[in-house]
């Protein structure tokens, strides 16, 4: 980038909101992903859709890269600045511009933290269901624009089933509005869809309607150990069966296990194959009579050991091992991939039997626990990014776990997004015509590849 | 001074810290779960702010991606200590040390910062720095106004290094231990306890101080205020000037060595953390000095801790204080040495005292000991979402345990025209057993 590009964008969004010392430049060169960074030329923070646009066109008549960031607390490398370029930085877009009672709607800016958003409408009664591990942090756009889920997925589904409408910022500085408040809305194509999810290569969200649901008035969460892995995968089987979809549906492997176990000693048994984590929400009287079924279920496919929370004080008890299995596994080494492969649920203990002999083949330390309930598992695997040899079977491990998600009917990601860390896998999971229509949008919608290029579906 | 120093340059001069520190910073898997919590980055709203950033920064420096340039420097003093980040981090990582590790070394390498140079140069001639700060006491009532009623003043006219606006504690025109004896005794003590004023105590909150010793009394304890004692360190270690702090805390530890005390008791999350944790890290390596050091760690409470965890206090003697109070936790309180319980049973244990709990206790205040000196304007706006949550109490007054923090609550309450005041757990108790009295 040339030095008149920089006094651009001073222009319009002034002096300090344009960074371009070394040390801020190395402080927006990675994001949560391991192994990746890369010098962007400045940070660029504009303050509403207005400087957003005039950025966009500049850049995109200049052929510079745009980096969308929000919190940067993804797993895929989405927004490492790999081509040097501009970092957008969008927290200041920051305020819920909206909360329609009426329609259940609110209508917030990419900068929101998803949990300030939860806070302002808990007191109304409502909740905005994705709800990723870095709730806290992350960016209400970041999340959107990554289709993050969360441990809420299973009944509640992922970022997409709640975006209403976008307002974005196309690669030329087009402003475009898609969606909107209506439940039922049939009218062309689904450009909401399309951008939620597209990881900064389509479009800059500047705005976005959701849609809220009723908070549950009750909770019920419940344990169950497993010696034996076919055991725990019947037991999610049989509770699906039941008609029954819990708010959470639990896994953690023997690795993850003993590891909880060194570092929490909450008190599992080191030889179990599985812990089941499983919570129901609802109605009061659902709540009761659902957990009964599950209960049931549980004893009914041989579980070792099962425990109801009676009280608040119980269920963050059961909640401290799920808790604990990433610190527990992070704190192990110094580098640490949670991976995000994801398999149709009845193919969780195949996948977990079939990670757990990757590890062992490659001599890598690999600890698994997901939601179950949903089929999305995050092998997390712990290493250190300095040892190149170890480096080189990580990579082979890696390798191979996403090979056998894809081969059980799997996909790269149920929640985490594809960015950088996962392209390698991407041709083999949807096939060249799949892939060579992904990149006829982005060329379409990016003639000038400006827009977080080379991620998600790779160079055009 | 050169304005670019190399990883090469360090590596030459300190080749261990840098070693144990790559250890260290590689810990850090740049979640980004320190945002929520650090009330810097959520003022300043940029990725330097936060310990993520500053960690990597210390990673870009030790590759050799960037210089350990002045804006390094900057980056690092951008950080009120609070530890919120290393209580919240899922890995572990020790971030508030290591941000001390990377004023440590910016330190080193470009040396310390002139003005800093020249406070921390006073501090370490303990009878100069007694003088100075005792001249203040008497001459500053000439440049300072009190704001009536508060142990809180305003100056008259513009100083250097500070904001015209600012509150502060008066200078006391006599410090507290040249009020009383060096050792005050009572009949038939039940234990000996050497009482660590700390600066802030000695020199401006001496009711503080005086109402220790009241408490103190109150529960036939003999209390002696080591003449000899000087400033615990904290704020020479937090600016990264190891080589200062090991001075200071040999000089204590030594000091308070000679007396054999049953227990020593501080009226300071910071001083006591420097006794309990500080030091024996200080001198971790020197066999002699740690064993005193751990000897000296084992005795040390902070005053409301003793009273509840040792003494086991007589509430049958205390009498009723009508007031509404909130609590403020310091930082080093509340994540330091992790004593939140016992203030908070202290002022329970006041009759007629109602209790609200603010919505976050233990956010920091913004006054990060001398950081609100160098970052006023930041430290400010820190302290008003404070004084926010203290004003939704709707509480008469807040305590604390800690002399600047209750200086910045002052300062707070006055930019934010509320008519509270700020006081210590202990000035309470103290009321409480003067009530008592006219049972």
């Amino acid at each position: 980038m040339e030095k008149h590009h920089i006094n651009a964008l001073k222009e319009i969004v002034g002096e300090e909101n344009v960074l371009t010392s070394a040390e801020d430049l190395y402080c927006y060169s990675y994001d949560a992903t391991p192994g990746h960074s890369h010098m962007p030329d400045a940070v660029v923070s504009p303050a509403n859709t207005m400087e957003t646009s005039q950025i966009l066109k500049l850049a995109n008549d200049n052929c510079i890269p745009v980096y969308t960031r929000g919190s940067g607390t993804n797993l895929s490398a989405g927004c490492v600045p790999t081509k040097g370029g501009i970092v957008l930085l969008m927290t200041r877009l920051n305020k819920i511009l909206e909360v329609d009672l009426e329609n259940l709607v609110a209508v917030a800016e990419p900068g929101v933290i998803v949990a300030d958003l939860n806070k302002e409408i808990a007191t109304l009664g409502l909740i905005y269901p994705p709800d990723p591990g870095t709730v806290a942090t992350a960016t209400l756009g970041g999340t959107v624009a990554e289709n993050a889920g969360g441990l809420r997925g299973l009944k509640y589904g992922v970022s997409k089933h709640y975006i209403m409408g976008l307002e974005v910022v196309l690669a030329n500085g087009d402003i475009m509005n898609t969606g909107g408040k209506n439940v039922k809305d049939v009218s062309g194509y689904d450009m909401t869809k399309l951008f939620t999810g597209s990881e900064g290569t389509l479009c800059v969200i500047t705005k976005i309607i959701t849609k809220l649901v009723p908070a549950p008035e009750a909770k019920k969460a419940m344990m169950a150990i497993f010696k034996d892995l076919d055991n725990a995968g019947k037991a999610v089987s049989a509770i699906i069966a039941a008609k029954i979809i819990p708010a959470t549906l639990e896994i953690m492997d023997n690795a993850t296990i003993r590891t909880v176990e060194d570092y929490a000693k909450v008190g599992l048994p080191l030889d179990a194959q599985a812990v089941l984590l499983i919570e129901v929400d609802g109605n009061p009287i659902v709540v009761e009579k659902e957990a009964e079924k599950v209960m049931e279920a549980l004893k009914a496919n041989h579980a070792d050991f099962v425990q109801i929370a009676k009280d608040d004080a119980e269920r963050d008890k059961l909640w401290a091992a799920r808790r604990a299995a990433l610190p527990a596994l992070a704190k192990l080494r110094p580098t640490t991939y949670v991976e995000d492969a994801t398999v149709p649920r009845n193919k969780v203990p195949d996948f977990l039997r079939a990670v757990s002999s990757i590890a062992k083949a490659n001599n890598v330390t690999i600890g698994t626990f997901g939601h179950a309930g949903d089929g999305n598992m995050h092998p997390t695997i712990v290493c250190d990014i300095r040892q190149p040899e170890e480096m080189k079977r990580v990579y082979k491990a890696m390798d191979e776990m996403f090979s056998a998600a894809i081969e059980l009917g799997g996909t790269l990601s149920g929640e985490h997004g594809i960015g950088l860390g996962k392209l390698p896998w991407m041709e083999q999971q949807h096939g060249p015509v799949t892939m060579n229509a992904m990149k006829s949008i982005k060329r379409a919608l990016d003639p000038n590849l400006i827009l977080n290029p080379g991620k998600l579906v790779g160079e055009c | 001074m050169t304005d670019k120093i190399t990883a090469k340059d360090i590596n030459e001069q300190d080749k261990t810290l840098l070693a144990d520190l790559q250890d260290a910073l590689a810990n850090c898997m740049k979640c980004g779960n320190c945002m929520e919590v650090c009330p810097v980055y959520k003022e300043v709203g940029k990725e330097a702010a936060v310990a993520r950033g500053k960690l990597s920064l210390m990673e870009g420096v030790l590759k050799g991606a960037i210089p350990l340039s002045a804006a390094f420097d900057t980056a690092m003093s951008k950080c009120v200590s609070c530890k919120a980040c290393t209580a919240k981090c899922p890995c572990g990582v020790p971030a508030d040390e290591l941000i001390l590790r990377g004023r440590q070394a910016a330190v080193k390498a470009r040396g310390l910062h002139p003005i800093k140079k020249k406070v921390f140069a006073l501090l370490k001639n303990r009878q100069l720095f007694d003088f100075s700060l005792r001249m203040a006491g008497i001459f500053g009532p000439l440049n300072f106004k009190k704001l009536p009623g508060k142990m809180a003043s305003l100056a008259r006219f513009p100083m250097p290094g500070m904001d015209y606006k600012r509150v502060t504690a008066p200078f006391a025109s006599t410090p507290l231990r040249n009020q009383y004896p060096e050792v005050i005794k009572v009949d038939k003590p039940k234990m000996r306890v050497g009482f660590f004023t700390g600066c802030t105590i000695n020199y401006m909150y001496t009711d503080v101080g005086q109402s220790v010793l009241n408490v103190l009394k109150e529960n036939n304890i003999e209390v002696t205020m080591p003449s000899l004692q000087h400033c615990c360190g904290t704020p020479v270690y937090m600016s990264g000037d190891v080589d200062s702090a090991k001075i200071l805390a040999k000089h204590n530890i030594e000091v308070f060595d000679e007396y054999n005390f049953d227990y020593i008791v501080s009226a300071c999350g910071s001083c006591t953390e420097a006794f309990r944790i500080e030091f024996p890290h200080l001198f971790h390596d020197e066999p002699r000095m740690k064993e005193m050091t751990e000897r000296l760690a084992k005795k040390t409470y902070e005053i409301s801790e003793f009273l509840i965890d040792v003494v086991k206090i007589d509430k049958s003697k205390l009498g009723p204080v009508n007031t509404t109070v909130t609590l403020h936790d310091p930082c080093h309180m509340a994540r330091g040495i992790k004593v939140t319980k016992q203030p908070r049973e202290v002022l329970k244990s006041i009759p007629g005292l109602k209790f609200v709990e603010m919505k976050q206790p233990d956010r920091c205040c913004g006054s990060g000991g001398s950081f609100s000196l160098g970052n006023y304007e930041l430290s400010r706006k820190i302290n008003d979402k404070k004084i926010a949550d203290i004003a939704s109490t709707n509480a008469d007054l807040v305590a604390t345990s800690c002399g600047t923090c209750r200086m910045h609550l002052m300062d707070g309450l006055h930019q934010n025209k509320l008519d509270k005041n700020a006081l210590h757990v202990i000035q309470l108790l103290d009321q409480s057993y003067q009530a008592g009295h006219k049972k």
